[in-house]
């Protein structure tokens, strides 16, 4: 089958009065590792949530593994996997029971069972511990064990939901593990969601969306390079001054994020003793870096992602005064 | 953590068919069966609340009663109503598996697979019958406590009542769990539901004679057509005078003509029938 994995045009999700999606154009080949990034609230689930059937698009249309959505919701949920960010485990039943009834549901055919259940349990680490009851997991243990059953009806698609929210570092590195060797060994697309830029570094291409539209989509390094200047942050004894000042000597547009005054200037380390040199306001730290996703998502959006979480900048600068470096 | 992978092996799932939606109908009512089978302190204590009724309130109102039993046992007369009792209460209690299944994220897991919603609707609700069936058989274990015969005929007749009422009554439930959220809010609804259709249904009295305000709420209660035919069933394997079995088995009449056992049994299934169908609506239409 040579069409894309995940192809939607123009969706649209209303609810109510609020505008969740306003128009997400995307197409994911086949075999691609799909990220899709953005805040919280920034309409992340409710795309997903169309692309997966669960959720009837206002307008637009959209196809994945060859089905339409809306008019072939059955052809659409037989040939993707989901995963999703709340636990949907039995956790009264074992590891094994919670992937028997997943098989049945999507009509595996039995004798195909037992050798495709060794597979995904060997593949997520958790074959040993088949017969434990998911009561007695760990969350890092339980969401492989939701990677695996996501898996099990060997799908054409696999959507991740922030597949490591909520996990400790070593934990979602090993998560990371799995979906780097699931991309090599079967032929699947995975699309994910994460807040965590990171991680976006995995992926073959990732889409930004905020406010319920996407702004930016490339790959990591396409979108890296789109910003192609460097990013000084400095922490003052008057943020508000040294502000004013960058801005009326230097031409710059500085902006207060996580708690301290960031612009973005062609190459920072020729510009960092120019700035010791000619700013009146004492700088008490100076930090030099090359564009990261964040970076990319600060051009796009004129705010970092943590701030865009939290709500408004000012919170956080206010939160950051209280409780000191945040860094 | 480290795993050797095995050479993937990708399974090829058949497209739709009706042979996979009765395998999901049979996972999600195995399931409900495993998930009673490992709770043994559900099965004890939902036997609590019949033994109360039938022992104590039975053996302290025969006080009383003695009067108007015409030598019956009062226990004896309170016995129809408690086999249909312990189905009544097992299978709404059953019901709220769904809201649990909502709460802890399950629901989600069966309600995105490729099957139609009334498969799983069905599987719920066959599930909460067998239980709650399973409930009703311990009750009838009991028959020889309170001077009932063992005769198969009545066990199997019974038997059939029960499987009816638990059907019906776990309809009504997942209809009504299809729209509430929370367990709390579930319980405290259906409490409020049941206890006046158990008191309604004639369980713990004859239907003669009444106030015709209690009369009609009476005929419109559904659990009535269950307790009714079992109470039939149960005195008619009776040694009873025709004058006492008039007296505390007059059977179910609209407006003066005697409905027999089976219109009552289809009653029950009409309506089992139709919670079913609103339970399927319901779930159909949350995305």
């Amino acid at each position: 089958m040579a069409e894309s994995a995940v192809i939607a045009t123009g969706l649209v999700k209303h609810f109510g009065d609020v505008q969740a999606v306003r128009g997400v154009d995307l197409e994911v080949g086949r075999g691609e590792v799909f990220g899709f990034l953005g805040p919280n609230g920034a309409g992340k689930s409710t795309t997903i949530s169309m692309l997966c059937t669960l959720l009837t698009p206002t307008a637009g249309s959209a196809r994945v593994a060859g089905f339409d959505v809306v008019t072939e919701r059955a052809l659409v949920r037989r040939h993707i996997g989901l995963v999703f960010q709340d636990p949907t485990l039995d956790t009264y039943l074992t590891a094994e029971h919670n992937l028997r009834l997943h098989a049945e549901l999507y009509g595996v055919p039995r004798a195909a069972f037992p050798d495709r259940m060794q597979q995904v349990l060997q593949m997520v680490g958790l074959w040993e511990r088949r017969e434990a009851k998911v009561s007695t997991f760990s969350g890092g243990m339980r969401r492989r064990l939701e990677i695996a059953r996501g898996l099990l009806h060997s799908p054409r698609v696999l959507f991740l939901d922030e597949p490591t929210v909520g996990l400790d570092p070593q934990t979602r590195a090993s998560i990371w593990d799995y979906i780097e060797q699931l991309r090599a060994t079967e032929d699947i697309t995975i699309f994910l969601t994460t807040h965590y830029m990171d991680e976006a570094e995995y992926c073959d291409r990732i889409a930004i969306i905020d406010h319920g539209s996407l702004i930016a989509l490339g790959s990591p390094e396409d979108l890296k390079a789109s910003v192609g200047t460097d990013r000084v942050r400095i922490r003052t004894e008057d943020d508000e001054r040294a502000i004013a000042l960058l801005r009326e000597h230097f031409g710059l547009d500085p902006s207060i994020s996580e708690g301290a005054v960031t612009f973005a200037v062609a190459s920072g380390e020729q510009f960092v003793p120019r700035l010791f040199a000619e700013l009146p306001v004492s700088i008490r730290s100076v930090s030099v870096a090359r564009p990261s996703l964040d970076d990319v998502f600060m051009s796009y959006t004129g705010t970092s992602i943590r701030d865009a979480e939290s709500g408004d900048a000012a919170n956080q600068r206010r939160s950051a005064a209280i409780f000191g470096r945040s860094r | 953590m480290a795993s050797s992978v095995a050479t993937p092996q990708a399974v090829r799932v058949p497209e739709h068919s009706f042979t996979g939606e009765l395998r999901a109908i049979r996972v999600v009512w195995e399931r409900e069966i495993v998930r009673f089978a490992s709770d043994r302190l559900r099965m004890i204590t939902s036997l609590v609340q019949p033994l109360l009724f039938l022992f104590v309130l039975g053996t302290g109102l025969s006080q009383l009663a003695s009067g108007s039993t015409h030598g019956t046992s009062f226990r004896t007369f309170l016995y129809p109503g408690i086999l249909a009792m312990a189905v009544l209460f097992t299978a709404m209690f059953s019901a709220a598996s769904i809201v649990w299944d909502r709460e802890f994220g399950f629901l989600r897991e069966m309600l995105v697979a490729p099957i139609r919603r009334s498969s799983i609707v069905l599987g719920k609700c066959l599930g909460g019958a067998t239980v709650a069936t399973f409930q009703g058989v311990l009750v009838i274990l009991l028959a020889g406590l309170v001077d009932v015969p063992y005769s198969v005929s009545l066990i199997i007749e019974v038997f059939v009542l029960q499987l009816l009422l638990a059907y019906t009554i776990t309809a009504f439930g997942v209809m009504i769990a299809a729209r509430i959220t929370q367990i709390q809010s579930f319980m405290a609804l259906t409490q409020m539901l049941v206890m006046p259709l158990f008191f309604l249904s004639g369980a713990l009295f004859p239907v003669r004679n009444l106030p015709p305000w209690l009369a009609v709420l009476n005929r419109l209660d559904p659990i009535t057509y269950a307790v009714e035919p079992i109470r039939h069933a149960v005195f008619g394997h009776l040694n009873l005078s025709a004058e006492t079995r008039a007296q505390l088995d007059p059977g179910i009449t609209w407006f003066g003509w005697h409905v027999p056992t089976l219109l009552c049994a289809g009653v029950i299934v009409a309506i089992g029938a139709a919670m079913t169908l609103v339970a399927i609506a319901e779930f159909e239409q949350r995305d």
